[in-house]
């Protein structure tokens, strides 16, 4: 349900997450059904569709153009991804197949959140369990792919980026170089942000929704063989001073370290395509801060680290008219977040609790997904995977705190996760059918299974995790009609997700509240069932070489038992996209609305919040400046200056006023 | 109830187990370390025949409230007595009304063959002019001897006793004996209760019951769940379970109810009244 439509730019239905499998496929003309049901963003600018987005915005901005994608925002930095409605522990988010876990218990840092789009190529998002070799989820996975130079022709490259908003003084700076030789290539690249408080409609100052970004990546390969190749890849990103004007405190520090070696095979035997093995570490950490607010309670501080350690081991083949990628995959996470709060009157002790009390989560997991081409027109794609999962609470303190709330609770639980789907595509002439069923299972996530008084600003109340819970499992049906014709390409999709033991914080009236001013107390339990659908339309006209057309429609209705509405949960939306080039040039007028957003849950904290319509317009040129090609993309979003909020924004803050913004990317070869 | 409270003696009895299962393996190198985690708080000599009556605590110091005072007898050759009984009587002798304290009876440790144990909760800390004498009056193989001395008391950091008068019109001591060393999570709590018919005179109540509500008071008076209500084990003194959710100060707002369930002392804590008149402070 994309806010803003690119999406015949963007539903590259023929991508698949590598590149040669993508080629092999292509050669055999089918396409792999698999892929048809997946959503591929394209982030880089190499693209023609670049020029219809701002090129310099922000991985989350990307990630919000999805059909089955809606970012959760708490400020103008680190939005959390919803996929198919459903908040991030429900989906996996993973970095080129690496497994990250977030270090702060109150969801002020999400995966993207460490990344830049200078990083990225593409993101890939699979619906529901098909393609999930990331791992055991209900709602989706979300892999941002990660760009390098690549070997090749002896060739050097850079690139600079520059780019100014208005409304916010944001700057933007970065640059990279790669070289790029047939037996080996490197490649750097590195972005800074700052930017200062953002402006509502209307101009109201949104305070403390400030950040400052700085992101460092690299890459390097090497050929062994003619098939056989080595690769490093490292990401530093360190955000400072991040306001989060939905919550009660702001990050002092939100740093990534990202890691990763991989060795891969090419062409091993007429069945075997691909090995590719990749070993990762990444180190997270996380510092909140409340020093700039004026007013709070009690002052405290929040660290959260989050370590993980894992791999992957990749088999691409294909045997008569079976294509097939089986994944082995571990990590080895480690999540620790402890609050230390400074008591007001004088001489008494500090408090301190472990709000993630150490938890080590081991995983392992075999996938295995086979595309089977029955006819031409006739494909069906099966998929299945288990993992093992297991939680460790290490740390004693931790463990005894929660056996207040669970006595008979053990340091150690280990559970099996399945998943399975199967989806069918029928192509004829014009027409294109799909239906998919899958089942997946996921665990409770360390907040879910482990959080200790987490609060929750949106609802006011803390969390307690609850560590005796039952796997979350999912049952969804997923179907799609396309229909494109000369200059028309149109399409109806839809998905429903059953899902028992559904887990959602309830409140205990019992229990006595620990932050000040709070509502009480939530313990996550489990419902014996939630419903949400998803239902996406997109018509698009191709109406001339210069014109294109761009409509897009959704709603998503999510009801659980027990609490009824489920919270951020997208009312129907719309958004129309025209856009013109000629020659060098493009201009582009967008608009996008929500209807009201009345099916809420008050028990969420969750208002009523009136329809509202934004405008954007922009325009884009490649110069040649001695023989540089420069792109510069001006634009303005908000046109009116509308003050609105959506129903993805944390305690309705509002979103951004009007904003002229400039991107220039110049390149050289 | 009833099978909770038996479930409190089972527990109790498991931990008296667990308790002196762990003492065993110190007691193999014998006798040293039956004075294990202890420090000499005071000693006293009997000059009349140079026996010399040693008192340790696990701080050796003695303090407001609840003491375990752990005691050791030697001869004037220095041999250590295994086989004395041994009972104390604490007095606070002040410039008018002198009073005692609960004590408790003495007896050896577990796993000791030296070593006698019993408990003391003073009300009140010495001072310049007032101080506390304990007398000390033990039998060894028939023969009776008796030694006292002063004994400095020092102020505890915080409150864990409290000396009132009962809404029954009776005057009432309540002290915390556990846990010493508080932790985030489930602790075990200890309590004792004596009832005060005159200023020497301290009996242990029996079929009472302690409610409790630990609060964190300045952090909007933070409750925590899974308590259990103190109530009395075999050896007289009160059991129950008390959770911290965090470190720092808590206030164990308690009311006294006694065996007809009467309230003798305390409030509820209700968002209009804060705190109950019976409390102790634990600070950790």
């Amino acid at each position: 349900m994309c806010k803003k439509v690119l999406s015949g730019f963007l539903i590259a239905a023929l991508f698949s997450g590598h590149l040669s499998l993508a080629q092999k496929q292509a050669n055999h003309g089918t396409d792999s059904l698999a892929r048809h049901l997946d959503e591929v963003i394209i982030i880089t600018n190499k693209s023609a569709a670049q020029k219809y987005e701002k090129p310099l915005g922000s991985i989350e901005s990307y990630l919000e153009k999805s059909e089955c994608v809606n970012m959760v925002r708490r400020g103008a930095y680190a939005w959390e991804p919803y996929v198919n409605g459903m908040a991030s522990e429900r989906s996996v988010t993973t970095i080129g197949g690496m497994r990250i876990y977030a270090a702060c218990t109150d969801k002020m840092d999400p995966v993207t959140s460490y990344v830049e789009v200078s990083n990225l190529s593409k993101a890939i998002i699979h619906n529901g369990t098909s393609g999930a070799s990331t791992g055991s989820t209900i709602a989706g996975s979300i892999d941002l792919q990660p760009t390098k130079a690549g070997f090749g022709e002896r060739q050097l490259k850079g690139r600079g980026l520059l780019g100014f908003e208005s409304n916010n003084g944001q700057k933007i700076v970065g640059g990279g170089i790669s070289f790029s030789q047939p037996k080996w290539y490197v490649d750097v690249n590195t972005t800074f942000r700052n930017a200062g408080d953002y402006h509502a409609g209307g101009g109201q100052e949104i305070l403390y929704s400030q950040f400052t970004k700085w992101n460092f990546a690299a890459n390097a390969g090497y050929k062994l063989g003619e098939h056989k190749e080595i690769e490093a890849s490292l990401i530093y990103d360190k955000a400072t001073n991040v306001g989060y004007p939905a919550l009660p405190m702001d990050v002092s520090l939100a740093k990534a370290f990202i890691g990763s070696l991989s060795y891969t095979q090419h062409h091993i035997s007429s069945t075997i395509h691909l090995w590719e093995t990749k070993i990762y570490h990444n180190d997270i950490t996380h510092k909140m801060d409340d020093s700039k607010r004026p007013y709070v309670p009690i002052r405290m501080d929040m660290p959260g680290k989050s370590r993980t350690t894992g791999f992957y081991s990749k088999l691409v083949g294909e045997s008569g008219n079976n294509h097939w990628i089986s994944t082995l995959s571990g990590h080895q996470n480690q999540s620790r977040a402890d609050m230390t709060m400074f008591a007001n009157a004088p001489g008494q002790k500090d408090m301190y609790m472990l709000t993630w009390p150490n938890v080590f989560t081991n995983y392992l997991d075999a996938f295995v997904t086979d595309d089977i081409a029955l006819s031409e027109k006739f494909s069906i794609n099966i998929s299945t995977g288990i993992a093992v999962h297991n939680n460790v609470v290490k740390d004693t303190f931790g463990l005894e705190s929660l056996q207040i709330f669970y006595p008979e609770m053990q340091r150690s639980r280990t559970r099996v996760l399945t998943r399975a789907s199967i989806a069918t595509q029928y192509v004829q002439k014009n027409w294109a059918f799909k239906l998919s069923v899958s089942y997946g299972t996921r665990a409770p996530s360390v907040s879910e299974g482990y959080g200790f008084y987490l609060f929750n600003s949106f609802d006011g109340y803390d969390y307690i995790g609850n560590p005796m819970m039952r796997n979350e499992k999912s049952t969804s049906l997923s179907a799609g009609v396309s229909y494109s014709k000369g200059m028309l390409m149109t399409k109806v999709s839809s998905s429903v997700f059953y899902i028992s033991d559904y887990i959602v914080g309830v409140p205990n009236p019992q229990l006595s509240g620990m932050t000040i001013g709070g509502n009480g107390v939530k313990v996550y339990q489990q419902v014996s069932w939630a419903r949400i659908a998803n239902v996406v339309a997109d018509v698009n006209l191709h109406l001339s070489d210069n014109w294109q057309w761009n409509n897009n429609f959704g709603y998503r209705r999510g009801v659980a038992a027990l609490i009824g509405n489920i919270p951020f949960i997208q009312p129907f939306s719309y958004s129309s996209d025209l856009g013109y080039k000629y020659k060098s040039y493009g201009i582009n007028i967008s608009m996008f609305g929500n209807a009201r957003h009345n099916l809420i849950n008050p028990q969420f904290g969750e208002r009523n919040l009136p329809p509202f319509v934004v405008f954007n317009l922009s325009a884009s040129k490649q110069f040649q400046i001695r023989k540089l090609p420069l792109m510069a993309k001006a634009g303005v979003e908000n046109l009116a200056d509308t003050y609105y909020a959506t129903f993805s924004d944390w305690n309705a803050i509002p979103r951004m006023g009007r904003n002229f913004y400039l991107n220039l990317i110049v390149s050289f070869n | 109830m009833l099978s909770r409270f038996s479930s409190f003696l089972f527990l109790s009895f498991l931990g008296l187990i667990a308790f002196s299962s762990c003492k065993k393996e110190t007691s193999t190198i014998m006798p040293v370390n039956e004075l294990d985690g202890l420090q000499l708080a005071s000693s006293f000599t009997d000059s009349l025949n140079g026996n010399i009556v040693s008192l340790f605590t696990p701080s050796g110091k003695f303090q407001t409230g609840y003491n375990d005072v752990f005691l050791q007898i030697k001869d004037k050759s220095g041999n250590l007595i295994n086989n004395a009984t041994i009972t104390w009587t604490p007095t606070m002798v002040m410039m008018s009304n002198s009073h005692g304290c609960p004590a408790s009876g003495i007896i050896k440790k577990a796993n000791a063959l030296f070593t006698y144990q019993g408990y003391l909760a003073f009300q009140m800390a010495s001072n310049s002019s007032e101080y506390w004498k304990l007398t000390i009056q033990y039998n060894i193989n028939g023969q009776s001897f008796k030694t006292n001395g002063v004994i400095n008391v020092v102020p505890s950091t915080a409150r864990t006793l409290q000396s009132f008068v009962g809404n029954d019109g009776m005057r009432y001591v309540v002290a915390l004996a556990e846990p010493q060393q508080p932790k985030a999570g489930i602790n075990d709590m200890v309590a004792i209760v004596y009832q005060m018919p005159s200023s020497f005179s301290f009996i242990p109540v029996s079929g009472y019951k302690l409610k409790i509500d630990p609060r964190m008071p300045s952090m909007g008076n933070h409750s925590s769940p899974n308590n259990q209500d103190l109530t009395q084990g075999a050896d007289q003194k009160y059991y129950g379970k008390l959770s911290l959710t965090m470190t720092g100060q808590w206030r164990i707002n308690m009311q006294l109810l006694n065996a007809a369930d009467s309230i003798i002392m305390g409030e509820q804590i209700t968002p209009s009244n804060e705190s109950s008149s019976l409390y102790f402070d634990i600070s950790f």
